[in-house]
């Protein structure tokens, strides 16, 4: 039998003895999940413009070549030496409309045409949920969206990051006779004021990520119509 | 006493060491594929064999996980098993365990990323698997440690091998691929072949698994008994 002290010097050092490896292994290993994580990232934001890469280096080739960045405040002006990468949305979306700083992603496609991609986060059911949604160059109609999640529920509220639920927005509509009315996420006997282009549907047992993506759309959207207007003229 | 070099060999009583791979350990190490299996046997790991055999990359790189944990956890403790004060026994098991998965996930986010992204909860999860405590108290606790290493191996390629079946049967009649790879021509989808949707929800593989028992019980002579 072992004594006390034994026992409580044993789990000290165990203690201690686990801490460092795994402190070792994590910060060792923490330049290439870095980088994988960057890597990540860029590839989401094509995806927002249907570019669907896997290849390291055709995404950094697509994304270095056609993605212009830029940070904007509130009053739709440019924000010179803020790096879009360093921005981090969930700090930015508790602030007030008029005090966030707002990344913006320009992607230049075939013909000159311009898509502007807005990193968009919210709240689901059980975590975070953010995504990209890219609007064509009227600012009105959303030409693809991407969105992921931390721990939304496996064939529940986990299917805003599949495709099928993905494709539902391309095409639809922001404005309604000038007015930002966004995207609405509603179930489909839902009645709401607009038309057809501006609802997809939510998800069958997944209602509160839905009603959290739908939140996210709105919120995140909105403070860049300053902007757009500005670009328009 | 004579000067030539002839010294006079002690005798000595030669401890018998188990050959590597002797009878005995062959048998740990096969067991588990088959008479003894983790989970049709053991019913051990069930959760897991659901969430994560949706298609057969995820399967693969988790049962590499298992395998990973198990073996090597299997060695820590046996190899500490006689410090281990009994009071503290199960906590010691967990932290060598939680350990080697913190590892496992940290290995995967810098060099799987895609598959790590795939995986997500689910290697935190290996865990709470009860294969991996379950060997730990059953085996390497009261053995040495290379037959608890080799202890470890067996059960985490038993685990792996229902593991990729399942997945097998759910890819292909849920997704018509199996490791992304189509092989359900197109010509099938045109006339009409639809791809099965209860394959992609976990009730799929509970019934694969049961489906796999009842195979497994009807040829093994050896489980017919088992309850």
């Amino acid at each position: 039998m072992h004594s006390n002290q034994y026992t409580l010097i044993y789990a000290a050092v165990l203690s201690i003895l686990t801490a460092v490896i795994l402190a070792v292994t994590a910060e060792g290993l923490k330049p290439a999940q870095e980088a994988n994580i960057a890597l990540d990232t860029k590839s989401n934001i094509l995806k927002a413009v249907r570019l669907d890469y896997s290849e390291r280096g055709q995404i950094e080739n697509a994304y270095d070549d056609n993605i212009k960045e830029m940070v904007l405040n509130s009053s739709g002006e440019k924000m010179e030496g803020v790096d879009a990468k360093s921005v981090q949305l969930k700090n930015e979306i508790n602030k007030a409309p008029d005090e966030r700083r707002l990344p913006l992603y320009v992607y230049q496609g075939e013909g000159g045409k311009q898509y502007y991609i807005v990193p968009v986060r919210g709240v689901g059911l059980w975590g975070p949920i953010w995504g990209y949604v890219s609007l064509e160059n009227d600012f009105n109609t959303v030409y693809a969206a991407y969105f992921d999640h931390k721990g939304e529920t496996p064939g529940l509220g986990a299917e805003i990051a599949e495709k099928p639920f993905q494709e539902q927005f391309q095409g639809k509509q922001i404005m309604a006779d000038g007015e930002f009315v966004s995207v609405n996420v509603v179930k489909t006997t839902a009645k709401i004021p607009y038309g057809d282009e501006h609802r997809v549907d939510a998800i069958s047992g997944g209602t509160i990520t839905s009603n959290g993506t739908d939140e996210m759309l709105k919120n995140c959207i909105e403070p860049y119509l300053t902007y757009f207007g500005k670009v328009k003229k | 006493m004579s000067t030539d070099a002839t010294t006079e060999a002690p005798v000595k009583v030669e401890k018998k060491r188990e050959a590597l791979f002797s009878k005995k350990n062959v048998q740990t190490l096969r067991d588990p594929l088959d008479d003894n299996n983790p989970i049709t046997v053991q019913v051990l790991g069930i959760c897991s064999a659901l969430a994560v055999t949706v298609q057969v990359k995820p399967a693969l790189i988790m049962s590499l996980g298992v395998i990973f944990v198990t073996s090597f956890s299997n060695l820590i403790i046996s190899l500490i098993r006689k410090s281990i004060p009994t009071r503290i026994r199960i906590i010691v098991q967990l932290i060598v365990v939680a350990m080697l998965v913190t590892i496992v996930d940290q290995v995967l986010k810098a060099y799987m990323f895609d598959v790590s992204k795939k995986l997500a909860v689910f290697v935190g999860l290996i865990i709470t698997n009860c294969i991996v405590m379950g060997r730990l108290e059953a085996f390497a606790l009261s053995q040495k440690p290379w037959p608890a290493f080799l202890d470890g191996i067996g059960n985490g390629v038993g685990y792996g091998l229902i593991l990729i079946v399942v997945a097998i049967f759910r890819e292909f009649f849920g997704a018509g691929t199996i490791m992304g790879i189509q092989f359900v021509p197109q010509w099938l989808y045109d006339i009409g072949y639809v791809n099965n949707g209860l394959m992609v929800l976990p009730p799929a593989a509970l019934f694969i698994i049961g489906i796999y028992i009842w195979w497994q019980r009807s040829r093994n002579t050896k489980l017919v008994n088992v309850s």
